[in-house]
């Protein structure tokens, strides 16, 4: 049974309205579920309850402003459905629901106090990026694991309505990831055979997070033989394999905060279990993410939301040119990351050059934005597992410079 | 073992609730862990998983036994929404703890007043439930059956 201080105690009891009280019943029945003996204070939450996702999350919010619902903690969104500066993205008259309940839902997090980033890459706003050893509440994956892994700060996954309790409450029991034992690696995961440009190409980094989730599912892993990896591939890595697994840390021996040496990783511990990976094993992976060919319709880049860098290498990789009119390049991306490409001047020449920037949403979402239907090219290893299904569309996988060549061309275009 | 009041020493286990409340309903036994989010539709109360070997049964005003559990985030929403629309169980006995099937349940209750216990079963009691039957969920944990009739 957990111990509560004073001000738990008063919580629980209603003492502060009944938002209040459900946000600690939730926290302490969590605590009781895992076993924790305490309950650990957090700095900051960044939540997914704010994303629409039925009924219960519009009414669920409604009833946390009604009933007195306060923040304890400074608290960022994830992204929503819709983008509210380009309403035709999902038009309201398809999915009225959706749309207005979205909208709806976004309005009260916003009255509630959160900060409003609509973002699944909080880590690019220095307010939303911890540091080492920091003890945080992620719930989206790919920002859970870049938390755990890339940051090292401390956080398990919390599902919706949590995220947003332990914000309320500013705590969480204190298990899992927040628990120096709970970040050792128990897997050792060994590349071999590859060449010394094989990680000059970004795709086998997103391949390599897919085979991670698909081999170690919820275990931690340490990757050795790594020669680098920039904040783009731990970023890759890390959406990938909270997708095709649930792996919420991930260690790179030599590269990643907590895994500066093979001991360092598995905190003294030896590996349960050893892997190895080689070129033909990402090959695989990464040629399952192509589903199928045909016309070119759409291309999405930006899952999870492209970083001031990576619109840069965009950038670079299209100098001058127009992309086909045939196609439609939507890149997704925060409000922050969008304000700080137009003061670099890269925001107009991306309009000029036909490129959309959307904000606020991700385009694997259902319902399915304007445009994207058919065959679509993506960068991303996930954008690329989850659309098909989502979607209904065939998938294209393939690393940046490819989705450019292609955009320009108007058709699929491999290097 | 005899007990003070059953005729079979069988007809109860105890849980441990992690959302209490008292229950009734026919008793469904899943054979299959079933993911609510994705496997289960709240606007008919069926099982949609292809997968899962109960397809096309309905959880509506059921007691569920579920083998282990297998949440996502996506989890509490599904749940909260079956419990308002009515086409939700009436109870659930897992043997593996889930907070998302938790916080589904909890939540529903604040907003719309209707309580769906969550038990935590030791594999051992899981495995004394009968097939079916009308059972009993108490808020201290206990569930209690009536034979089955014969019909």
């Amino acid at each position: 049974m957990v111990e509560l201080t004073d001000q738990e105690q008063r919580w629980l009891h209603g003492d502060h309205g009944q938002a209040m009280q459900l946000a600690m019943r939730l926290i302490v029945t969590a605590a009781e579920i895992d076993g924790a003996a305490e309950l650990v204070e957090v700095d900051f939450a960044h939540i997914n309850s704010c994303h629409w996702s039925g009924r219960m999350s519009e009414d669920f919010a409604e009833f946390l402003l009604a009933e007195g619902g306060r923040l304890s903690v400074p608290t960022f969104t994830n992204a929503s459905l819709i983008d509210c500066a380009r309403p035709e993205l999902r038009p309201e008259v398809q999915t009225p629901a959706a749309v207005r309940g979205a909208r709806r839902v976004m309005e009260i997090y916003e009255q509630l106090g959160c900060e409003p980033i609509w973002t699944c890459a909080p880590y690019h706003d220095a307010a939303a990026r911890p540091s080492l050893g920091q003890h945080v509440i992620g719930s989206e994956s790919n920002a859970v694991s870049f938390y755990n892994s890339a940051l090292g700060a401390r956080t398990n996954k919390y599902g919706d309505l949590f995220d947003i309790a332990g914000a309320m409450v500013g705590r969480v029991p204190l298990s899992g990831l927040h628990l120096d034992a709970g970040r050792a690696a128990s897997l050792h995961v060994q590349l071999d055979d590859f060449a010394d440009d094989a990680f000059d190409d970004p795709s086998t980094f997103h391949a390599l997070g897919i085979w991670l989730g698909e081999t170690v599912a919820t275990s931690i892993a340490a990757v050795d033989g790594l020669p680098r990896a920039s904040e783009t591939d731990l970023k890759a890595i890390a959406a990938a394999g909270a997708t095709s697994g649930s792996v919420a840390l991930f260690h790179l021996i030599g590269i990643t905060p907590e895994a500066a040496t093979f001991d360092d990783a598995f905190r003294g511990g030896t590996p349960d279990r050893a892997f190895v990976v080689r070129p033909d094993d990402l090959r695989t992976v990464a040629g399952r993410l192509s589903t199928g060919d045909g016309p070119l319709n759409a291309i999405c880049l930006g899952t999870p939301h492209f970083s001031v860098d990576e619109f840069g290498d965009l950038v670079r990789l299209l100098d001058d040119r127009r992309i086909s009119p045939s196609v439609e390049v939507l890149v997704t991306t925060s409000r922050a990351v969008s304000h700080e490409i137009g003061l670099r001047g890269w925001g107009d020449r991306l309009e000029a050059a036909g490129v959309q920037v959307v904000l606020d949403t991700c385009t694997y979402y259902t319902p399915r934005p304007t445009g994207v239907e058919g065959l679509v090219m993506t960068n991303s290893a996930k954008w690329a597992y989850y659309a098909p299904g989502i979607l209904d569309v065939d998938v294209a996988f393939a690393n940046l410079a490819d989705c450019v060549e292609s955009a320009v061309a108007g058709e699929v275009v491999r290097s | 073992m005899t007990t003070a009041t059953g005729s079979d020493p069988g007809d109860f286990v105890v849980g441990r609730p992690l959302v209490v409340g008292e229950a009734s309903g026919a008793l469904l036994r899943l054979d299959a862990p079933l993911s609510f989010w994705g496997g289960f539709d709240p606007a008919s109360g069926r099982v949609i998983d292809r997968a899962h070997p109960q397809v096309g049964e309905s959880l509506a005003g059921r007691i569920v036994a579920m083998p282990g559990s297998r949440g996502s985030s996506g989890t509490p929403g599904v749940l909260g929404e079956s419990l308002r629309l009515g086409t939700g169980p009436t109870a659930l006995l897992i043997t593996k703890a889930d907070v998302n099937l938790v916080a589904g349940a909890l939540v529903a209750s604040s907003l719309y007043s209707r309580v769906c216990p969550v038990l935590l079963l030791g594999e051992g009691e899981f495995r004394r439930l009968p097939e079916n039957g009308i059972a009993l969920v108490d808020a201290s944990g206990r569930v209690s059956w009536e034979p089955d009739s014969e019909e």
